[in-house]
């Protein structure tokens, strides 16, 4: 029975999808595209704004709108437990975003101008925990906390963290290094700069907008992050997304639509901010 | 003029492969200097060399008689304007020209009135807040030497930075570089791919293939007395022709014993003669030294350009005269003896 479902969802879009690639003139082909989009947009969008729209709801059932109202958002605020949580993330969040900006940019210079068979080596390296599965990273972290002894906690947490951001500062840097002229240090250099010069006068404002989104980018993973924190945060602690999974155990009360809402929010601030700058990029280049 | 730069023994090699082979270079104070060959030839590599961008595997590099191998780029009293310009995109015409005083720490009121001397020696006044992409090729080139031109460098170096312009803004572009080396009497260290570019600006031009220099001379030098088969090639179209030296003054080639102006090869020394395309005279078969059967002729504008082959032996000249003759007929060919440029023969059994 649930197999008809799915095919009865399914099938339109996959017809919607074939008749999408038709001589594009065609009144149907349009009609198509525009479905099959919609349908996309539909299935990834209409939970976030249910749970959205349900943070609003003044009724405590999640399934039942019963008017609008502010209270779960009132209520969220006097939850300490809660807060401290959102405090632990955001704490968390700016922290590991800094420091793996920072490692990560003198990362990537370093790696920029080695030989180019260690540089390939290297950046295979920094793409493995990329791709590497969180619950291996988390497992595999707490392992190597417990080998050198130290105790599960804030130091834990925040270091795990800045270790996943590290390789993706890496990932947005790099580009723009190999965008720039490799003449540019060259010509510091000639004009008078010492290498340290060179590095904060003309390679840093070169990769900026690298940087820039690099931390953006670490600061969405460490806020996004579950399973990795879950393991490194030890028995006590716990960020915000520790505080919802557990609290799902208890009943998901409206008080968590309110939290994710903002979260949501946050996040696709920052995502938008970040595309944002780069057509800017692009009209410069 | 006493030397500024002296390279000795210069040998580089990139993952085993050859690219400077114990080269030597003398560089006089205030001259235009052009390193001139085919690319992959070592001239770029001479001049970062010099600069201090590339190290040497072995020999030395002074500086007004200082041995500067271990100084490094921003301690050199060198500037260079790079192939693709090197602008800082960050910065705007007037923060890219006075980058170097920023960092010697000249006060501001002070680099102003440089800067503005700058940009009207390369004839972009009011041109100081106009950002770099907003440039076209051949103002960035200009901002490019006006920023090394402001730190009063002993010693100009310039990678191929026409090498990006239209032939008009090149030629024109080859002119101001000229009037400002002569100006500003700052020695310039030049490297090009392009002859007519060398022969145009240069007090003295080096040819250089394989890491070896091949003749340094003065433009004229290079043109008329080629030392060798690819500088006499890679210096614009010639004729160049096997034939004996029979003793000073005489030369033997293509079955015509010619008068001549070289001497002090020996007698019956095996030769190799170069003649310029321009400079044979086209005449009627009976007032020429040699002749020949005209195989084409194209029309260039100033002149035409023939292929003819010469009766006795075959050989196919180049011709480029004013007058012309049609395919198949058959002309008289003379040369003068100033025209005759004989080089040792290349020992073909070695």
């Amino acid at each position: 029975m649930q197999f008809l479902y799915v095919a009865i969802v399914l099938l339109p879009l996959l017809v919607a999808a074939l008749i999408s690639f038709n001589d594009p003139k065609r009144r149907s082909t349009k009609i198509s595209r525009a479905f099959y989009l919609a349908v996309v947009f539909i299935f990834t969008y209409v939970p976030i704004v249910v749970l959205i729209i349900f943070s609003f709801n003044s009724a405590r059932s999640t399934g039942v709108w019963e008017g609008f109202s502010l209270k779960w958002y009132k209520e969220l605020f006097n939850d300490s437990q809660l807060m401290s949580a959102l405090y632990t993330t955001v704490v968390v969040a700016f922290i590991s975003a800094i420091v793996s900006t920072v490692f990560g940019t003198f990362a990537s210079i370093g790696i920029f101008y080695m030989r180019p068979k260690i540089k390939n080596a290297i950046m295979n390296i920094t793409y493995l925990p990329v791709l590497n599965a969180d619950i291996i990273t988390g497992v595999s972290l707490v392992l190597f906390f417990n080998l050198v002894s130290i105790p599960l906690g804030y130091v834990t947490l925040l270091l795990s963290h800045i270790c996943f951001s590290i390789p993706y500062v890496i990932l947005s840097v790099m580009p723009k290094l190999k965008q720039m002229d490799n003449n540019l240090y060259e010509a510091a250099l000639d004009l008078g700069s010492t290498p340290m010069t060179a590095l904060r006068k003309v390679i840093i404002p070169e990769i900026s907008p690298g940087i820039v989104s690099g931390f953006l980018l670490a600061l969405t993973m460490s806020i996004d992050d579950f399973v990795i924190s879950f393991f490194t945060a030890g028995p006590v602690l716990s960020n915000l997304s520790i505080e919802i999974y557990s609290a799902t155990k208890r009943g998901v009360t409206p008080e968590f639509n309110a939290i994710s809402a903002i979260m949501f929010v946050v996040v696709l601030t920052i995502l938008i901010i970040i595309n944002a700058r780069k057509p800017k990029d692009e009209k410069a280049k | 003029m006493s030397d500024i730069i002296r390279l000795e023994d210069i040998s580089v090699a990139f993952d085993g492969e050859i690219i400077l082979d114990k080269l030597n270079l003398n560089i006089r104070d205030k001259e235009f200097v052009t390193l001139l060959g085919p690319s992959g030839c070592g001239k770029t590599t001479t001049l970062r060399i010099i600069g201090g961008f590339q190290r040497q595997d072995s020999g030395n590099v002074f500086f007004d008689n200082q041995l500067i191998n271990d100084i490094p780029p921003y301690k050199r009293n060198v500037n260079t304007v790079f192939q693709k310009y090197a602008l800082f995109p960050h910065l705007n015409v007037y923060e890219n020209i006075a980058f170097g005083l920023n960092i010697k720490k000249v006060p501001k009121s002070e680099i102003a009135p440089l800067v503005d001397e700058m940009l009207a020696l390369v004839n972009l006044r009011g041109f100081g807040n106009r950002n770099i992409q907003s440039l076209s090729g051949g103002q960035q080139q200009r901002v490019a030497i006006a920023r090394a031109l402001i730190n009063k460098p002993h010693v100009l170096l310039l990678d191929e930075p026409l090498g990006a312009l239209d032939l008009k803004l090149r030629k024109e572009m080859q002119i101001e570089l000229k009037n400002m080396q002569i100006k500003t009497g700052i020695t310039f260290i030049y490297v090009t791919h392009d002859q007519e570019e060398a022969l145009t600006m240069s007090d003295t031009v080096v040819v250089m293939n394989k890491g070896i220099i091949q003749q340094i001379g003065t433009p004229q030098d290079i043109y008329n007395e080629p030392t060798n088969s690819f500088v006499a090639d890679f210096i614009g179209e010639s004729n160049i022709i096997p034939g004996t030296m029979v003793k000073d003054l005489v030369v033997d080639f293509c079955g015509h014993r010619f008068d001549c102006v070289d001497k002090g090869f020996g007698e019956n020394v095996p030769v190799e003669i170069v003649v310029r395309p321009e400079d044979v005279k086209v005449t009627e078969p009976k007032d020429g030294q040699l002749t020949g059967k005209v195989e084409s002729s194209i029309f260039k504008g100033v002149h035409y350009e023939m292929v003819v082959e010469e009766d006795n032996t075959h050989f196919k000249w180049i011709i480029q005269s004013t007058q012309t003759a049609q395919p198949g007929e058959t002309i008289g060919m003379l040369l003068y003896p100033s025209d005759i440029h004989i080089m040792k023969g290349e020992s073909k059994d070695a």
